[in-house]
């Protein structure tokens, strides 16, 4: 497996917090490969931001991981335990070198008293050997590839010039000036309006295609994966519930929760379809329930299995991985197979 | 796959933990707040430090053996190191703590200057709950011009101490140069330093209050103006200020009355930086959903100041007032310092600390700084107890 | 039209914002919403649809008269009253505050955090006096509570203790508690998960119907529009585009932007990529809107008189309006889905009627527009400029005065 460009195995991560310790992420793995996009995909509270984050290490200081927790990159053919990395010279490497990462907030995200070329050139300077002419060069290059008219200008002025659009183009200029292996973009496209969506994720599939890079797409929004991504993983309460193709998931969700998901998206295509939503509320983080993350809003829930044991991932078909009791053995079945 | 007993422990743990869930969710503000503010350490121990120290302020006159005016000074004693009791010496154990005697002797020998001899054999025993000078616990004699408006507050008069010494008398921080005792002093000091910076906060807390909440509420001309006003009270200088009020002040008045102007200057002076704060708050909340909310449902400004933009400053509020006392308390001190604010019999800590700069306080009688050990802890103490504050203050951030 | 009155009718709405106080020359106006002609019938469910910088938001606040109406009436008739919100003395506006409600998009900013929750719904009651005593407002909190599906006990907590989802329902709670007969429902499902979003939406619906209340459904997300609106308006830059039944807008959209809106949200079909139109440019900004139809700059089926006239509301079918110069041309195949019984006529837009209102003063700084920030940016780099230039020649003139006086 180590074609694969970023490992995550395992990773449980906690927070210490006043009220007790909280878990975001439970015991999630999966792979990314180069010139792949593997869209991450889950609500407020699943844990895929907090997931994101711990692949830079850039999760608050009250962040703990487990032990068994491991990130591998793979940069050159050389292997990088991340979460071993402690040094910020260390750090490096992954923060803006080989992996490079997007907000959902591009106003949040640049400096605002510094004007966008210089921060590109910082970048530039940082993580590569080039000069100050040479960065200048480059960066104003990479305005004009993610389509950003009259770039020279451009390059000289504030964030708070730039519109929604515009300034996330830049910051996505600003993330690949560094050719990185792996880009992480946390919602990229949530803040914007529909037509300058469509443009952005447009962008992103032709500099996917043109740098060979792998992009870890993380949104709630499940139309913008199934235009974007190759492979989807679905989390829910901080655990993976469900990952396959693009086409396995959204045409045959095996997870109750993707399935409920997918029934209460409003689509153009059907608009007799009444909204079904998914019953319940999510638990607070709190208040994990036991077993099965799902069990309390699943109308499929089996009693006795799916509120006391955790479904481990079955694999359903190739590529096709799934954590639920329902979709292993059937609406009956607790009495095949034993654990 | 439990059995019934832990199946019941862990019924009753339950109940517990829901019980516990339930109080955070219907936690008022301030029961939030507190329940942070007693999760931070340096906080609590400030707070502690704190309240010993005011409480320390407020019975001053029991806890100091003599009166710390000139009227209750030692003659005999005069510049004289602090006398700390034994429980044990060559001469053996006692319970009771006690002190040595000494004579005073002046010579040629020692070039006219008084020199003190320590008698060890002739002990003067440390005796709690004494009957020395009289006191009232709070003692307030205002004479204001005219004679209607006059005021004599008085309360609980005593003449209990809380030690004493059998003979002579006993000075635990020593003696200044006219023989006061500086242990009474400071605690003495310190209650005078509070009650300056309550007045002076007050008076700053009030006006900040109007001015601010009328120039943020209403915004536009009239916050313009106001807050040029507010600046340009920011911009009066301290120093001369004070200097001219030092002059202005006519000599009759009392140390007292001379004290209540003081902080009521201060106070005068100390309102910008508060009402700027208030300001601020009142903008950003104005403009909050919450707030729409409530004026599409046609409430009233007054209905809208109460009920939605004052709570949801209050804690702010809070945290300014105890931040600023420290600010006056140490204007005070710097204003009486250089003489331009308090003077004798009125204590504090800027009066005690008039006579240092002199080379032989400087070279000899190191014991005129201990006062300033305390005030630094009452200082760094409103510090704490205010960032404390500050951090608990804001239970609904983070989202 | 039906022959019912609408519950709203706008003619002429305009709403504009002044930018900064200039002493000489041209005042700087955002025209957040210019000249919108349109009617909300009643008992409808009525969407409006809008990128950023169209102005749906600031079109919903004018009808609430939570913003300053600058030009145009606004005629509110619900069978009891009949006012023209525009010019509402005092006394009418306290009576049409309990007529017309608002529901707000961030669920976590829309809620006093330090009221209860009992006391956050029951506000509205107490405010305008609508019940009798404390034991009535109880009643009527516990029963409109129940509604929203909020149990008993949480009516002690506070906001803290709630989920996006639940804040909402307090606040549809609070909207609907003093029995409005029009909410405005501004990107109320906006910052919502979607599971829960299918769940607001389904629960508005019910009570809308339940209450008979109509409803102004403003949102970015078509998607959702077409679920739930009966009747759908495009704006696009202050101005309406289109106008039409839910069914038919999808179905045969006859404006470019609105094709072109529809054609970009992401299907969830995976192997239809690649077949959306993509929309070239940005949206212009509000402070400089381009001359002409304020799409041409974007729009790929452009000509000349696009560039220099405005196109009018013209009516192509029942209930469907367009502004489109090219309409009758564009996009002919798809044949509208009810034909009206009139032939279709270009019905111009009504003159902004003079209203008899002093004219729009420079407004106080406090009540400009919630500004997008670029629009506000440009005047503050502008103004940075400047600046600069002033300060370093100061800086340059205090550092040359010593030498001057030594000379």
């Amino acid at each position: 497996m180590s074609s694969a460009l970023i490992k995550v195995e395992n990773l449980t991560l906690q927070f210490k917090t006043d009220e007790g310790l909280i878990t975001a992420v439970d015991n999630v793995s999966f792979e990314v490969a180069p010139g792949e996009i593997l869209g991450l995909v889950g609500e407020s509270g699943s844990g895929k931001s907090v997931t994101a984050k711990s692949l830079m290490q850039l999760n608050p200081g009250n962040a703990v991981y487990s032990p068994e927790s491991r990130i591998t990159l793979t940069v050159d053919g050389e292997d990088f335990d991340v979460l071993s990395l402690k040094t910020d010279r260390d750090l490096k490497v992954v923060r803006g070198g080989a992996v490079s990462m997007i907000f959902q907030e591009p106003m949040a995200s640049f400096a605002p008293a510094i004007t966008i070329g210089d921060q590109m050139v910082e970048q530039l300077l940082l993580h590569t050997n080039m000069n100050k002419k040479q960065a200048h060069g480059y960066s104003i290059e990479m305005l004009e590839r993610v389509g950003i008219s009259d770039a020279p200008t451009r390059f000289e002025q504030y964030a708070f010039e730039f519109s929604g659009g515009m300034r996330q183009r830049a910051m996505i200029a600003m993330a690949l000036s560094t050719k990185p292996k792996l880009l992480i973009a946390d919602e990229p496209t949530t803040a914007l309006d529909v037509t300058i969506q469509a443009q952005v994720i447009d962008l992103m599939k032709d500099l996917v295609a043109e740098f060979g890079m792998g992009i870890l797409f993380i949104t709630h929004d499940l139309g913008v994966i199934a235009q974007t991504a190759d492979n989807v993983s679905v989390m829910y309460l901080g655990k993976l519930i469900e990952t396959g193709t693009v086409r396995q998931v959204i045409r045959d969700p095996a997870h109750p929760y993707t399935q409920g998901l997918l029934h209460a998206i409003p689509k153009l295509e059907q608009l007799d379809v009444p909204l079904t939503p998914v019953p319940g509320d999510i638990p607070s983080p709190l208040d994990r329930p036991p077993g099965c993350v799902f069990h309390t809003r699943c109308s499929q829930m089996i009693e006795g299995r799916c509120d006391t044991d955790i479904p481990t991932p079955t694999t359903l078909s190739e590529g096709h991985v799934a954590s639920c009791f329902v979709a292993q053995y059937g609406p009956g079945g607790v009495a095949e197979a034993s654990a | 796959m439990t059995d019934t007993a832990s199946t019941a422990l862990s019924d009753e743990a339950a109940l517990a933990e829901q019980k516990r869930k339930e109080a955070y969710y219907t936690a008022g503000q301030l029961q939030l707040v507190w329940a942070r503010f007693k999760r931070n350490r340096s906080a609590m121990v400030g707070g502690i430090v704190l309240l010993s120290l005011i409480g320390m302020g407020i019975f001053a006159p029991f806890l100091s053996p003599y009166d710390p005016t000139i009227a209750g000074r030692d003659k005999t004693y005069q510049n004289g190191a602090p006398q700390i009791p034994y429980f044990w010496d060559q001469n053996g154990f006692s319970f009771r703590p006690f002190i040595y005697s000494y004579t005073r002797s002046r010579s040629a020998a020692s070039n006219f200057r008084w020199v003190s001899k320590v008698d060890e054999d002739k002990r003067r025993y440390v005796e709690l709950f004494v009957t020395g000078w009289e006191y009232h616990l709070m003692d307030l004699h205002l004479d204001l011009p005219g004679d209607y408006f006059d005021i004599n507050i008085q309360v609980l008069k005593s003449t209990t101490h809380l030690f004493g010494v059998d003979q002579g008398q006993i000075h635990l921080f020593g003696t200044d140069s006219p023989g006061k005792d500086i242990f009474s002093r400071t605690l003495h000091a310190i209650y005078t330093s509070l009650a300056v910076g309550t007045i002076g906060v007050f008076i700053a807390f009030v006006l900040a209050l109007v001015i601010g909440g009328v120039s943020g509420y209403y915004g536009g001309l009239l916050d313009g103006v106001l807050q040029m006003i507010t600046d340009a009270v920011r911009t009066v200088p301290a120093i001369p200020l004070f200097m001219a009020l030092a002059a202005f002040v006519p000599d009759e008045w009392s140390a007292e009355l001379r004290f209540l102007f003081i902080s009521i200057i201060l106070g005068l002076i100390g309102w910008p930086t508060l009402a700027r704060r208030v300001r601020t708050h009142l903008l950003t909340e104005r403009s909050q959903d919450y707030v729409l909310a409530a004026q599409l449902c046609g409430a009233s400004p007054g209905h809208v100041i109460r009920k939605h933009l004052l709570p949801s400053f209050t804690s702010y509020i809070i945290v300014d007032l105890v931040i600023s006392f420290p600010y006056m308390v140490l204007s005070e001190t710097a204003l009486s310092f250089i003489g331009l604010g308090l003077k004798d019999p009125v204590n504090s800590l800027g009066v005690m600390l008039q006579n240092v700069t002199k080379a032989d306080v400087l070279l000899n009688y190191h014991w005129y700084f201990i006062p300033v050990i305390f005030f630094m802890a009452l200082v760094m103490a409103f510090v704490f107890v205010g960032d404390g504050l500050r951090d608990a203050a804001d239970p609904y951030g983070g989202h | 039209m039906n022959g019912e009155t609408p519950l709203i009718s706008t003619k002429g709405l305009s709403v504009h914002f002044g930018l900064g106080r200039k002493l000489f020359g041209e005042r700087k106006v955002v025209r957040a919403v210019e000249n919108i002609s349109l009617d909300i019938p009643k008992g409808s469910f009525f969407g409006l649809v809008g990128e950023s910088g169209s102005g749906k938001t600031t079109f919903g606040r004018a009808i609430l008269q939570a913003a300053p109406i600058t030009n145009g009436t606004i005629a509110y008739n619900d069978g009891e009253v009949d006012y023209d919100i525009a010019s509402l003395d005092k006394g009418d506006l306290k009576d049409y505050r309990k007529r017309a409600q608002l529901i707000f998009q961030d669920p976590y900013a829309a809620l006093s955090p330090r009221m209860t929750v009992r006391d956050i719904i029951a506000e509205p009651l107490e405010v305008m006096g609508l019940t009798a005593s404390r034991k009535e407002t109880d009643k009527r909190v516990r029963e409109m509570a129940a509604k929203c599906r909020l149990n008993l006990e949480h009516l002690r907590r506070y906001p803290h203790a709630f989920s996006g989802g639940q804040r909402q329902r307090i606040s549809i709670a609070r909207a609907l508690v003093c029995q409005p007969k029009f909410l405005v429902a501004d990107e109320s499902v906006a910052a919502l998960d979607v599971s829960i979003q299918a769940d607001i939406l389904n629960l508005l619906k019910s009570l809308t119907e339940e209450l008979g209340i109509t409803i102004l459904f403003i949102s970015h997300d078509l998607s959702v529009v077409a679920h739930i609106c009966d009747h759908v308006a495009v704006m696009y830059l202050g101005r309406l585009v289109e106008t039409a039944p839910t069914r038919e807008l999808f179905a045969a959209p006859r404006h470019p932007y609105t094709k072109a809106l529809l054609s970009a949200i992401p299907s969830l079909d995976p192997d239809n990529r690649g077949q959306a139109q993509k929309l070239e440019g940005e949206i212009p900004s509000p402070t400089n809107p381009p001359p002409g139809c304020k799409f041409h700059t974007r729009c790929p089926h452009v000509i000349d008189i696009c560039r220099s006239e405005e196109p009018m509301l013209s009516q192509l079918g029942f209930e469907h309006d367009v502004a489109c110069h090219r309409w009758e041309e564009l996009f002919e195949d798809q044949a509208p889905a009810i034909v009206s019984a009139q032939a279709p006529e270009a019905r111009p837009v009504p003159e902004p009627v003079p209203v008899p209102k002093p004219e729009p003063e420079p407004a106080p700084a406090a009540e400009e527009a919630p500004m997008a920030p670029e629009v506000l940016a440009n005047e503050l780099a502008r103004m940075r400029r400047k600046s600069r230039i002033a300060i370093t020649v100061s800086v340059i003139a205090l550092l040359a005065l010593p030498f001057a006086c030594a000379l």
